[in-house]
């Protein structure tokens, strides 16, 4: 027996699903979840082997979800349309219904999660979808972490600086630390470009926060925010806030 | 010089010179150069002047080759018939050249006009025709949903889907629509909206009575609803409820949505973002007026206000 969670916050569009699931008799609905934070609960509560995704949803988007669970499990995303997505989709060979979507697709869909089951592709394939899906416009203006076990959504704003430490990175808000495990890069190529700033290779810092900047060491800056913090500035990062700043 | 032979030269020369002027002006009718204008009047006068005088003279040589005496009075007037021949015609030359430059000037603008009014006319018609894909394919979706669950109910939400995208198509941008219409067809949309999103989605609409005949340009309501409801629905995970309010002010009817957000995760200071440009630029190109258009947020709503000017 294998079991499946259903996410997705339009009522009807769960419903299509469950009723084409039922020619699977092995298969069974673990729970229906409307948005994201039911997602992660039940997925932590379920363990399930397969989830239908809806991409937009209230609060946090299906991507946002995926990147806080540790494991994600196998997933088929269900979409209306989502030019950011379907690309991404193609690319990581993670399969996806455009809705409305037919029940012969559903079973294609639905076979080629059985053949890589067995392989296990398919979860590599969604890590690199995670980590190339190129965000959306909403995505750059936030972030999203977990922290005991509670969802926080942190609007780009508040971000002060993110720091690199080992596979974390350190993003330091005016509400405190949170942790996230993603790549520097990733940071850098999703957060709005001309507000964070790579100044060092582990430091990605927000313009708005910078009031001082102030020679250090050798051929070396170090910026001051308001916060108080300091946050140093390598040759080419700062040859990249000269470019930014207008300097 | 005999009477007849003044009036014979007079009647040839002054005809020659209007047969010349003629050809002149159907000349500068075909063809306009577009530079050394006035080279191009002095040569062709100067053309045709030559041409005239040798053509007279033949003429008059041909008809009075007897008379001596005639023939030399036109050989020493020769030099001042060329003058007046060569300055008519330069005149006409000159008058053409601005009556045609003049015409092709209004015919351009004309054309310009033209352009820009289809221009304008096609960005107006886009504006309205912005169908969020968003929202066909999710209610195609659950349409399809609703076939084997509630048939009647999937009729019934094809006919509303229908209804909803024809109206998107018919209507003339110019006409504008009386608050009635347009609040029907809302209506026609929020119906479908709350098939999609159950009991998360309810609207509560408050109009003035006598506000309902004022008129309002065809489909802008729609977006700015559209845009609380995405709004509302996917910033919080609560059921939401837009209140649509119209009032009339003077000389404007004054249209209010209001939606709830998350300020904490959500920063709607951003201007008008959030999917209302288009509104903002089709009341610019109907009204040419940027400050129709406002949005504001108070605690946990988001306000879109829309003025209409009223004539």
């Amino acid at each position: 027996m294998k079991t499946v969670l259903i996410i997705d916050d339009e009522p009807l569009a769960r419903s299509i699903v469950k009723e084409y699931l039922q020619s699977y008799p092995d298969i069974e609905i673990a729970q229906e979840c409307g948005d994201g934070f039911e997602g992660l609960k039940f997925i932590q509560q379920y363990r399930p082997d397969l989830i239908f995704l809806d991409i937009q949803m209230p609060k946090i988007n299906g991507f946002e979800m995926l990147e806080l669970i540790e494991e994600p499990p196998a997933i088929i995303f269900t979409t209306a349309f989502d030019e950011y997505a379907i690309k991404a989709f193609e690319n990581h060979a993670v399969d996806y219904l455009l809705k409305p979507f037919s029940k012969e697709r559903f079973a294609k869909a639905m076979q080629n999660w059985m053949n890589q089951s067995h392989t296990g592709r398919q979860k590599s394939n969604t890590q690199a979808l995670l980590e190339s899906v190129s965000a959306s416009p909403l995505q750059k203006q936030r972030v999203v972490v977990k922290m005991a076990g509670k969802i926080k959504i942190i609007p780009m704003e508040d971000i002060h600086y993110l720091e690199a430490s080992d596979d974390y990175v350190r993003i330091h808000t005016k509400e405190g630390v949170f942790l996230k495990n993603k790549t520097m890069n990733h940071f850098e190529q999703n957060l709005d470009p001309q507000v964070f700033v790579r100044t060092h290779r582990s430091w990605l810092v927000n313009i708005t926060e910078i009031t001082r900047i102030e020679p250090y060491e050798k051929e070396g800056f170090l910026l001051l925010l308001k916060s108080g913090a300091s946050v140093p500035v390598s040759k080419t990062g700062y040859s990249r806030l000269k470019q930014i700043l207008g300097w | 010089m005999s009477i007849l032979e003044a009036s014979v030269d007079s009647l040839i020369s002054n005809l020659l010179l209007a047969g010349c002027c003629l050809l002149i002006i159907n000349n500068m009718r075909y063809y306009l150069p577009r530079k050394e204008k006035y080279w191009y009047v002095l040569v062709i006068s100067f053309g045709f002047a030559c041409l005239w005088l040798i053509i007279l003279r033949l003429l008059l040589w041909g008809i009075f080759h007897r008379d001596e005496s005639y023939l030399d009075s036109v050989n020493r007037s020769s030099t001042l018939r060329f003058a007046i021949g060569f300055l008519t015609m330069g005149c006409m030359a000159s008058i053409c050249l601005l009556w045609y430059t003049q015409k092709e000037q209004t015919e351009m603008d004309a054309r310009k006009q033209e352009a820009e009014n289809l221009a304008k006319e096609a960005e107006l018609f886009k504006l309205r025709q912005q169908l969020q894909p968003h929202f066909l394919f999710n209610s195609l979706n659950s349409i399809s949903a609703l076939v084997s669950i509630n048939p009647e109910q999937a009729r019934k939400m094809v006919h509303q889907l229908s209804d909803f995208l024809r109206g998107t198509l018919k209507k003339e941008e110019k006409e504008l629509v009386p608050l009635e219409e347009e609040l029907q067809y809302l209506e026609l949309y929020l119906e479908i909206e709350k098939v999609r999103f159950g009991h998360r989605l309810s609207t509560v609409i408050q109009s003035d009575e006598f506000c309902r005949s004022m008129k309002l340009p065809p489909l802008l309501l729609q977006p700015i609803v559209e845009n609380a409801i995405k709004f509302g629905l996917y910033d919080t995970t609560d059921d939401i409820t837009i209140r649509i309010a119209v009032r009339a002010e003077t000389g404007y009817l004054n249209i209010t949505v209001e939606n709830p957000f998350d300020p904490q995760t959500s920063s709607p200071k951003k201007g008008t973002g959030f999917g209302l440009n288009s509104v903002q630029r089709r009341l610019y190109l109907l009204f040419a007026r940027n400050d129709l258009l406002q949005t504001s947020a108070v605690q946990n709503l988001f306000i879109t206000t829309v003025k209409i000017p009223q004539s």
